[in-house]
């Protein structure tokens, strides 16, 4: 009986582990194609884009204003755009090209990326 | 050797597809560009793209423009296709990385023609590309430059007027020599139905808003305002 539970919960944790590490990889592509533009290949807010951007993107590298943001608002800006939490129009709505559990994955993966908590 | 066989698929669903305009086409063409609407509508079918898809040519581009451009085939994507295989580290931002940007094939006068009139039959069914979906005002053009650099942030992407403007999206500079005024007007509004996956956000916009937007990108590149 223990025995069965035990490779239960293993078998449980190898899938999870598994499935995480799988979704991890295809949110930093989700990042590389859709953020990199702005946000930059060395994600602090200096993309391709940014000689024509009259507002500087956000440094997804700085702890202390990443740290100040909670993740509700980081879903919102991405689902909504910057004017939804009262940020530049340049940050684009990314709700319909995005599903929400890809903005999830994106607001963990920006967790990793600032090092930093909330 | 999975991407082989659904290459494969593809191209024959291609050829069968449209074999009419299609066997007028190069053959070298269907290996980078989707000449049929492709079945794959999957993110990792955009990580692999060599091309932007062709498959609604023929309601996308002003033949002229086609015809001249074959001959002439100048940088469109600034940072080439995809941009972001093709971009490198900066000293204050990404550069793009020319090296792996190749030179479009280039095609003679008979054969430019030959390839825009193939080009020309596929076309997009008419609810992807709806017959008047540019009403035709073009009063609301100067609103829509603001529209285009301030109020919706198009710019942050596209060339604009003078050519300013960001580079992971086509340069719209000569918009409207070179797209229908019903395409840009069509793709502004939800460019997801063209392109799942594309890197173009939706943003909602009223009509009113697509109108003016269309206005002033049909007369950028028309000479004078
Ligand atoms: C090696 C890959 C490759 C081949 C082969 C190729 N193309 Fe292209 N084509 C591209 C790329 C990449 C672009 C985008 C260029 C840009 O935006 O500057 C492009 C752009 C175009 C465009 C403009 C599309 C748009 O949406 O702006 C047309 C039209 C076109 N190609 C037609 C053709 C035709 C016709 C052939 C065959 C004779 C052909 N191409 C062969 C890669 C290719
Ligand atoms: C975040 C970047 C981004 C923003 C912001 C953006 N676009 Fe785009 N746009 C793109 C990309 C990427 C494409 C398609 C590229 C392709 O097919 O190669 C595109 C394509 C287009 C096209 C079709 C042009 C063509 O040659 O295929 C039009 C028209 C257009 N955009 C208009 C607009 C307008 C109007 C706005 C503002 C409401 C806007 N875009 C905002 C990235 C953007």
């Amino acid at each position: 009986m223990k025995t069965q539970m035990l490779a239960a919960i293993a078998g449980l944790g190898l899938l999870l582990a598994s499935s995480t590490s799988h979704a991890d990889q295809s949110i930093e592509q989700i990042y590389g194609v859709y953020c990199v533009q702005c946000h930059g290949l060395q994600r602090n807010g200096t993309g391709i884009n940014v000689p024509a951007l009259s507002v500087k993107p956000r440094d997804h590298t700085e702890a202390k204003g990443m740290g100040d943001t909670p993740d509700d608002e980081l879903f919102k800006a991405i689902k909504e755009g910057g004017l939804a939490v009262n940020k530049s129009v340049l940050m684009p709505t990314w709700g319909r090209v995005l599903s929400e559990d890809q903005i999830k994955g994106l607001v963990k993966y920006l967790r990793q990326v600032c090092k930093c908590g909330k | 050797m999975k991407g082989l066989f659904l290459a494969v698929a593809g191209l024959t669903a291609v050829f069968l597809s449209s074999a009419i305009a299609a066997d007028k086409l190069d053959p070298s063409c269907g290996g980078c560009h989707a000449l049929a609407k492709p079945t794959d509508t999957s993110l990792e079918r955009l990580l692999t793209r060599k091309g932007p898809d062709l498959w609604f040519a023929g309601s996308k581009f002003n033949k002229e423009w086609l015809v001249s451009w074959l001959q002439d085939p100048k940088p469109i994507r600034p940072a080439g296709y995809p941009y972001f295989k093709n971009i490198k580290k900066g000293a204050k931002h990404d550069e793009i990385d020319q090296s792996k940007i190749a030179a479009h094939p280039k095609l003679k006068k008979a054969d430019a023609e030959a390839t825009a009139e193939a080009l020309m039959a596929l076309k997009a069914p008419a609810d992807l590309v709806p017959a008047g979906a540019f009403k035709g005002d073009m009063k609301g053009s100067r609103m829509g430059g603001l529209a285009f650099i301030k109020f919706r942030g198009c710019v942050a992407c596209h060339q604009g007027e003078n050519g300013e403007g960001g580079l992971s999206g086509p340069r719209l500079t000569d918009a409207g020599a070179r797209l229908q005024p019903d395409f840009i007007a069509a793709y502004t509004s939800d460019p997801q139905r063209f392109d799942p996956h594309i890197w173009m956000p939706t943003s909602n916009l009223k009509d009113l808003d697509v109108q003016r937007l269309t206005a002033f990108l049909v007369q950028l590149g028309q000479g004078g305002k």
